[in-house]
């Protein structure tokens, strides 16, 4: 099993790394890059805490191969605020107290990005998490917490 | 753990089928992986090389064609066939299947000809495309060929697909006039796979209640997705009513070979297969009256 060179750009920044094949993305993240706000919940592709966005749509970073990304973009959940700006989204959470424990938190976060961006008024804001379980059963108040975004009450921070 | 393989990556289908030749003895080809991927954390699944198509751009596409129907390139994402237009107008049952049939991560990386290829009886797109009489196209080095989709699938994860054969394209032919096609799934959780579900396709006759043609394709029930066909004699040139629907239900009921696991009994699941028949059946029949 020959290493193989990756090419990959997390969150704005370039790497070039020789990686085993077998590797998964959310290996590469955590392991290699020290990204650990990914986090690796069931490794079936089951409960979306993995979520990063690749190329700008949410995937399970569980379920694809590192090999796969090479040459894309990757938005892990470091790479939503701005140094110290925090995103709508993050702001929101935080203001609506939107986690519990906070491990299923960084996969809620981007795939409510990632949704907000494709519907930016939502008809059913559930469509947007249906990938991401929260196993302390907090999803009204995450729910709540993307509405608030949605409905534009979040706007002048900008993003 | 994946134990060790080594990665081969195609952009072109030349290029894959290249690789599958030279690497014939011990491959498995990766696409989006999301079932794949799976396995191979098992330990189910151990190939000596993996072949990677994810990046083949020229099996990526979705057209439409008055005559010839649709064809889908089999690297196309569930999300693509989700979002098409094209797919929303002329077959709008497909879009509403892909729309449940996994999480919106899997839907975005996950592919239509991976979830074909990966002969899963729990599947959802083969119901709906076998009912629409769709083929499939697959291609070696050597030669092109398109099979039945209904015969592409053998046993249970197992496929027609030979040893450096590729699976490139999904062919699906224009819906006759005064059809219908409906697709249910029984799950407990939205968006996961069926514990069963149920495909039908009718056709009416020109007077708007005799049956031309009936397909009833149940999901889940046997060791592939399978043809319920003594439940489509019982609307084949009948005029259908409730009684009828209720008949073709406890046929396919009937004719299925379910198995017991841990998400239902076979007694349960014949159940739930003689009830969705019959509504799903229902379905498709008030759309082939709507329909022009």
């Amino acid at each position: 099993m020959k290493k193989k060179l990756l090419h990959l750009t997390v969150n704005g920044e370039h790497h070039e790394l020789y990686i085993s094949p077998k590797k998964l993305l959310v290996e590469i993240l955590r392991e290699d890059l020290g990204l650990t706000g990914t986090k690796r919940g069931c490794s079936t592709g089951s409960c979306g805490a993995c979520t990063v966005l690749l190329n700008g749509v949410a995937v399970k970073s569980c379920s694809v191969l590192a090999l796969q990304a090479d040459g894309s973009e990757v938005t892990t959940v470091e790479g939503l605020a701005q140094g110290a700006k925090l995103t709508p989204l993050q702001r929101s959470f935080l203001d609506h107290g939107a986690f519990q424990c906070g491990f299923c938190t960084s996969g809620m976060l981007l795939s409510a990005t990632a949704f907000l961006k494709e519907n930016p008024t939502p008809i059913n804001i559930r469509d947007g998490i249906q990938g991401n379980i929260c196993r302390c059963t907090g999803y009204n108040s995450i729910l709540r917490a993307i509405k608030a975004v949605a409905e534009g009450k979040y706007k002048e921070e900008g993003r | 753990m994946i134990r060790p393989f080594n990665y081969h990556r195609a952009s072109t289908v030349k290029e894959a089928l290249i690789l599958l030749d030279k690497c014939r003895d011990d491959y498995k080809i990766i696409c989006g992986g999301q079932s794949l991927l799976i396995l191979m954390r098992q330990g189910l699944v151990a190939p000596a090389n993996l072949i990677d198509i994810k990046s083949v751009k020229e099996m990526s596409y979705i057209a439409y064609d008055p005559k010839d129907g649709l064809t889908i390139g089999a690297t196309t994402t569930h999300r693509e066939i989700e979002k098409s237009p094209l797919i929303r107008k002329h077959y709008p049952v497909l879009a509403e299947m892909e729309k449940n049939l996994a999480s919106i991560q899997t839907r975005n990386w996950g592919t239509i000809g991976g979830n074909l290829a990966h002969g899963d009886p729990a599947g959802d797109p083969a119901p709906i495309l076998i009912a629409a009489d769709a083929t499939v196209r697959m291609a070696t080095l050597e030669r092109e060929r398109t099979l039945p989709l209904a015969d592409f699938f053998v046993d249970i994860f197992e496929t027609a697909l030979q040893e450096g054969e590729l699976l490139t394209e999904i062919q699906v032919p224009v819906l006759p006039k005064k059809t219908g096609v409906a697709y249910e799934k029984f799950n407990i959780i939205q968006n996961q796979q069926g514990i069963v579900s149920v495909a039908v396709a009718i056709t009416l006759a020109a007077d708007g209640i005799t049956c031309n043609n009936a397909r009833v394709v149940l999901g889940a029930a046997a060791a592939t997705p399978m043809r319920a066909e003594e439940a489509e004699q019982m609307l084949i040139g009948k005029k259908i009513d409730a009684k009828r629907l209720a008949r073709a239900g406890n046929k396919a009921s009937e004719e299925c070979d379910p198995v017991g696991d841990i998400h239902a009994t076979e007694t349960y699941r014949r159940f739930l297969i003689d009830t969705l028949t019959t509504k799903t059946a229902q379905k498709a029949w008030e759309q082939a009256k709507a329909a022009g």
